[in-house]
């Protein structure tokens, strides 16, 4: 029923003992996230909220048998972090770090290629299948499990989008939120991919912001290659050009990378989009139940009782 | 963060690319010292701004002698500089960069910056210099030369021929080009720039290559690490308000609308921009207050919206999800009062708690209105600004 991260995942925490990665890894425990290691230069050897601390990734990935890092490294120390999570050979590694220097990620790029290591981020909230596995800072309890695969480049707009789904009964395989920088690991065109091949995944809503052109490369492909219903939103529609919004990657630089073009390609795509960002869970709950006339009644009623009590 | 025309240069004549001969001046006196220093037939006057399009709007130009330096620094120093770039309030200038003249016989475009979808610097140049890139681009996509420069191996002798020979330089200059393209890479890496853009780049009578114009702008993630760029900041370029906000870590962008926008999260923010324009609105401001939104935090966002005279009413939108809504809410509350709030405020959040948080705004006795949704709280803000325009 997932993606990337199930039940699994043996999760290696990078700045266990600080305050964000204490506060979340109690968070992901809570959740009933398998977290196998922490890794604090200098601490290896003790225990932090229960979890076993390590000095290198190397030795939590021997020692623990970790599969996955999650990354809760300061700005200045991050691409470091993720250079050892490569190193270490891990398979999947997910930074929720915010403002690591552009140039830092553009040798890590570098070094992601020809490696072992996919990276989810960075400056993004991570990774979640409902019910199985949460990685990141996103809350738990907005979402259920299901056949929803969302992929976004936002934080709090995904758990906007997420809570619609759920108050309308439709739950998800898996969230990724693959982060605001304009270098990133995994991309709109990755995500598409993964949700593509996984049978679980009935549907993926796409929701991307103004910047760059990931958003047109995946439509190309969702042109070409998926069958899949898919719903697009894209946030930054009344942006200014010339203005970073926010994330780093939000920018409108010589005209190029704004919604209009990006609305325009999604379209082209066959992708149902959609303007307002109230209407996502309603826009997935339609083309959801066209194929299968039979769960259209008890879907619609859901809507309407959420209504009411509103 | 963008920094001046004349700053930029310093900079880059420091990584030994060749630029003008000239200096900076806040005063008319001065202009003519600086021409007379200079000693040549013509020197530039040029307005200094954070922005482009300053030939065209009256902010360069050329002088024959000291006097006439003085008398056009005199003119354009105190103008109010409107381009394409400035927006219609427009800068002003306060200082000046006066020049030498150079015989110009080519003007190339020339850039690097990081090419996003590779994740590698890239270069781009095009014969077409003095232009717009972005021009050029949308005429004459196939006279841009690109050229990535792969992060493991670096800047290569043949990056720099290709990029020559390929705006059709001579082979002398072309010669010159590897000097001036290598120190410029060495520069872009050194300073964390996220672009440098030198357009014109110029070919002068007697072969020389020149950065006739330069833009720097710096990554603003890589400052901490270069406290002598960050010392650049001109705030007077900056608009007061988003000055305020950065002090408080708060991102904050003016915009010309009416209803003030308080929102976590920046992908949210843009978001709730859309929706207000799509109920009919138009929203005053993008402003992140970060995921956590926190008390001191929320103060600071109210305090800075209702600053501006144009905001009729206030949205707070908050997506908590771990954050407790009854601890949003007593800091919405607290803010309101302490600023004597006066106009309408919506609120809608979400997270932990949220009964308790929507009974702290209700019982309250301010003009708080509560949300149901993102939808119903921008229809209802929209409604208290003056309705749909």
């Amino acid at each position: 029923m997932s993606v990337l991260v199930d039940k699994s995942t043996r999760l290696l925490v990078q700045g266990l003992t600080g305050r964000e990665g204490g506060f979340h890894t109690q968070q992901m425990l809570e959740y009933g996230t398998k977290i196998v290691g922490g890794v604090t230069p200098g601490k290896g050897g003790t225990k932090h909220l229960g979890v076993p601390v390590f000095d290198t990734v190397a030795g939590a990935v021997r020692e623990a048998g970790a599969t996955v890092s999650v990354i809760f490294v300061p700005p200045a120390f991050a691409a470091d972090a993720i250079l050892e999570a490569i190193d270490a050979e891990l398979p999947l590694v997910i930074c929720i770090t915010e403002g690591i220097p552009t140039l830092d990620m553009v040798r890590v790029a570098a070094a992601l290629k020809n490696s072992k290591t996919r990276l989810i981020g960075p400056n993004c909230p991570g990774i979640i299948s409902p019910g199985q596995c949460k990685i990141g800072i996103m809350p738990g309890s907005i979402h259920r499990p299901g056949h929803v695969g969302l992929v976004s480049r936002s934080g709090t707009l995904t758990y906007e989008a997420v809570d619609q789904l759920t108050r309308l009964g439709i739950g998800q395989s898996t969230c990724i939120g693959i982060g605001g920088d304009p270098i990133i690991g995994t991309t709109f065109l990755d995500a598409v991919r993964l949700f593509n091949d996984d049978p679980e995944t009935h549907a993926i809503v796409m929701i991307g912001e103004i910047g760059g052109n990931a958003e047109e490369i995946a439509a190309e492909f969702i042109k070409a290659h998926v069958k899949k219903p898919v719903v697009g939103f894209i946030a930054g529609q009344t942006a200014p050009p010339g203005r970073r919004m926010g994330h780093a990657g939000a920018i409108i630089s010589g005209g190029q990378g704004t919604a209009k073009e990006k609305y325009a390609a999604m379209r082209a795509a066959g992708i149902h989009t959609v303007q307002s960002p109230a209407e996502i869970g309603q826009t997935v709950a339609r083309i959801m139940q066209k194929p299968k006339g039979a769960i259209k009644k008890p879907v619609a009623a859901k809507t309407k009782r959420v209504k009411k009590r509103k | 963060m963008k920094i001046h025309e004349y700053q930029a240069k310093a900079i880059l004549a420091k990584f030994g690319v060749p630029v003008p001969r000239g200096g900076a001046v806040l005063k008319k006196e001065d202009a003519r010292a600086a021409a007379e220093r200079l000693g040549t037939p013509v020197v530039v006057v040029k307005a200094q701004i954070h922005a482009g399009g300053r030939g065209k709007a009256g902010g360069v130009k050329l002088a024959k002698s000291p006097d006439e330096a003085a008398t056009l620094a005199g003119n354009i120093l105190g103008m109010t500089l409107v381009t394409p770039q400035t927006g219609p309030e427009g800068r002003v200038v306060r200082r000046l960069l006066i020049e030498e003249g150079l015989d110009i016989k080519r003007e190339l475009y020339l850039s690097i910056l990081v090419d996003r979808a590779v994740g590698a610097p890239v270069f781009m140049a095009s014969a077409a210099g003095g232009m717009e890139i972005e021009e050029v681009a949308k005429e004459h996509p196939e006279a841009i030369l690109r050229q990535t420069i792969r992060p493991e191996t670096g800047f290569e002798p043949y990056h720099a021929r290709k990029l020559a020979f390929g705006l059709g330089l001579s082979p002398e200059v072309a010669h010159a080009a590897l000097p001036f393209l290598e120190s410029l890479y060495r520069a872009f890496l050194e300073t964390d720039a996220s672009l440098i853009e030198i357009n014109p780049c110029v070919v002068t009578g007697d072969g020389r290559l020149v950065a006739l114009d330069a833009k720097v702008n710096f990554d603003d993630n890589a400052l901490y690490r270069h406290p002598e760029l960050a010392a650049l900041r001109d705030l007077d370029e900056e608009t007061p308000l988003e000055v305020d906000a950065s002090k408080f870590k708060l991102n904050y962008i003016k915009l010309d609308g009416t209803v003030g926008c308080m929102v976590n999260g920046a992908g949210l923010a843009m978001a709730t921009m859309d929706i207000i324009k799509l109920c009919g609105g138009s929203p005053a401001n993008f402003l992140d207050v970060g995921g956590g939104a926190s008390e001191e935090q929320v103060k600071n966002a109210f305090r800075i919206l209702l600053s501006d005279p144009n905001v009729k009413a206030v949205f707070v939108n908050i997506f908590g999800g771990i954050l407790r809504c009854d601890v949003l809410a007593g800091g919405v509350v607290n803010a309101a009062k302490e600023l004597k709030l006066k106009i309408p405020v919506v609120v809608r959040m979400e997270g932990t708690n949220v009964e308790q948080g929507q009974e702290i705004l209700r019982n309250s006795g301010l003009n708080l209105t509560i949300a149901n949704g993102m939808k119903d709280g921008a229809e209802k803000v929209v409604a208290v600004a003056g309705g749909a325009r």
